[in-house]
């Protein structure tokens, strides 16, 4: 039994083997060491952690509580907007960027929620994307607000103050990554918490069996309301992160191209696992960086390689792993 | 007034009548088996007490209580549960699991996010004695997808029972099932009755399990009630014999 597997196959506690966590923060941990030995460099690991958290976000929906969105995009791009609007018309401030982009898309993600809970699988997918498309739309025209077509510009992450201490994350360097990677083990953490609780359980049996669960006294509508919106507000925390690794809001990271994104990297990743989607996004955002360097047709490849993982390996590469592991 | 309650109960699609009109009356501790020829709507009727969707007309009375308007969910937290004609189970989790989600839910803990130690043992304990009572034990960390078919049912039996409910409907627990499954199933829902007095509705093709084990027997015909009384009452009614002959002619 791996830590990893969250769901399903993991027996009664206190059998787990941490070695798959202890391996996956190591490599998190040294990464700014051993990127440019081969040919990456810094951003592109703060990259792969918020997108990771995105997708880690997406997937407590997809595939913990079985029902697809291809909407997500809204909340990144709602959580980004959130904090480059804040740092550039309210306050230099990050921490109070970030709360303020985490509170904009986790609430519009919440009350959305309410409206299509009980609409299901393809009319739900539906429906996320078209509501999303409307966030692309404001932004993309709101000309004086937003920046329109250009993003928004003419902000960047603060230092920040912790009592005596001055956190300076405003450069390049590797302070500003684990400054990220400090948020992404938060939210994790946070999230596998969530997961193993009765209330993530309750969501386990949403996805095996719904009637079963409606039959167990469970209220099937509200437990998915809940859902769609706490893995919102994991994905708007994702991109307020976004905002401050770019210094630059985009419209593009509102559009639903971005959510389906989101799909590839947890299905490719593994959506049954919990760490496959960051795998995923690693995967994604790697080989987006290197391919696009070459040609800009690197969709068509990333394309290619889904199918083929969707085929040979329907759990995804995480999940094929593990079964191995367990075979 | 009786434990359960059923008042002229009628249901239709469109214009099929699927039940038309049917009253039945079950007492506390009473173990009933509901017949009838395929297509006699026993399972819409099942589907009618437990709240799947509600009656065209007429009234559905439960512990004193008009729930006829109430929704499966709160029928479960009044002291409803059922199983299905085809299993119904939380396939790709344990045995273990999946009774210790249906007994968080039982005890309330369906929105929390986390658990005292002291809590999480209860929970634990009481999955473990909930498998014990349907001999599922030695099978608790086996996944319950590639369970034989008579313990899969027996885990549902299991994930009905931990919502302590006072009443507890089977739809066709032995449907499919070889002798020796029959067998064990049977002796399960006896020892359910007899030993722990639970009130059970069942509804059972397999006649030696019906004689076997109700107390009394309703007989369903074309969405109308047939009969309705002991087994040897039924046994010897010429229009229950002429239904299930009729069917077969």
């Amino acid at each position: 039994m791996t830590s990893t597997t969250v769901a399903g196959t993991a027996k009664r506690s206190g059998e787990r083997s941490w070695l798959p966590l202890i391996a996956i923060w190591v490599v998190l941990l040294t990464a700014p060491f051993w990127l440019p030995l081969i040919g990456g460099y810094t951003s592109l690991a703060g990259r792969v952690l918020v997108f990771g958290l995105a997708a880690i976000g997406f997937n407590l929906l997809l595939g913990f509580t079985g029902v697809m969105s291809f909407g997500h995009a809204a909340y990144f791009g709602l959580g980004a907007y959130g904090a480059g609007l804040t740092l550039k018309f309210v306050a230099a401030s990050t921490p109070l960027a970030m709360l303020a982009g985490t509170l904009l898309g986790g609430i519009a993600g919440t009350l959305f929620g309410l409206l299509i809970v009980r609409r299901r699988g393809v009319y739900f997918a539906m429906v996320t994307i078209a509501f999303g498309q409307v966030w692309y739309y404001i932004a993309y025209s709101w000309n004086d607000f937003t920046g329109g077509f250009d993003g928004l510009r003419g902000f960047q992450r603060m230092p920040i103050h912790l009592g005596p201490w001055v956190l300076d994350i405003t450069g390049t360097g590797p302070t500003f990554y684990y400054f990220l990677l400090a948020c992404f083990g938060f939210a994790v953490a946070l999230m596998g918490l969530l997961l193993r609780s009765p209330f993530g359980r309750t969501l386990l049996a949403i996805r095996e069996n719904e009637r079963r669960a409606r039959f167990l006294g469970i209220p099937i509508e509200r437990h998915i309301w809940l859902s769609f919106s706490i893995s919102c507000f994991f994905t708007a925390f994702a991109g307020t992160l976004y905002a401050l690794l770019n210094n630059f809001a985009d419209p593009l990271g509102l559009h639903y191209s971005l959510s389906g994104d989101f799909v590839i990297m947890t299905v490719m990743g593994g959506m049954r696992t919990f760490w496959g989607p960051l795998l995923g996004a690693a995967v994604f955002v790697i080989l987006q960086d290197y391919i696009s360097s070459q040609t800009t047709n690197w969709m068509s490849f990333i394309g290619l390689l889904f199918v083929l993982v969707v085929l040979f390996f329907p759990r995804g590469l995480l999940g094929f792993l593990q079964q191995r592991r367990q075979a | 007034m009786s434990f359960l309650e059923v008042d002229g109960v009628t249901k239709r699609f469109g214009s099929l009548v699927a039940v038309e009109n049917v009253s039945l009356k079950i007492e506390k501790g009473e173990l009933r088996a509901i017949i009838g020829p395929n297509g006699a709507g026993k399972t819409t009727f099942f589907n009618l007490i437990s709240g799947l969707f509600a009656p065209t007309s007429g009234a559905i009375r439960f512990d004193g209580e008009d729930i006829t308007q109430l929704g499966a969910a709160s029928r479960v937290h009044r002291g409803m549960a059922r199983t299905f004609q085809i299993t119904d189970i939380f396939p790709e989790l344990s045995a273990f699991e999946n009774l210790r989600i249906a007994v968080e839910v039982a005890a309330g803990y369906r929105l929390r996010t986390w658990l005292s130690r002291h809590e999480a043992a209860r929970v634990t304990e009481r999955a473990d004695e909930l498998l014990e009572l349907v001999g599922m034990r030695s099978k608790a960390d086996r996944l319950v997808g590639e369970l034989a078919h008579g313990d899969q049912r027996a885990i549902e039996i299991a994930l009905a029972l931990a919502l302590n409910p006072k009443i507890l409907l089977l739809d066709e627990p032995t449907a499919g099932m070889g002798d020796q499954e029959t067998y064990e199933i049977t002796t399960l829902m006896r020892r359910l009755h007899r030993d722990h007095s639970f009130t059970i509705v069942l509804i059972e093709h397999d006649m030696r399990v019906v004689f076997h084990l109700a107390d009394r027997i309703t007989v369903l015909d074309q969405g109308r009630l047939l009969a309705d009384g002991a087994p040897q009452e039924i046994a010897a009614s010429a229009a229950v014999q002429a239904a299930y002959l009729g069917e077969a002619a």
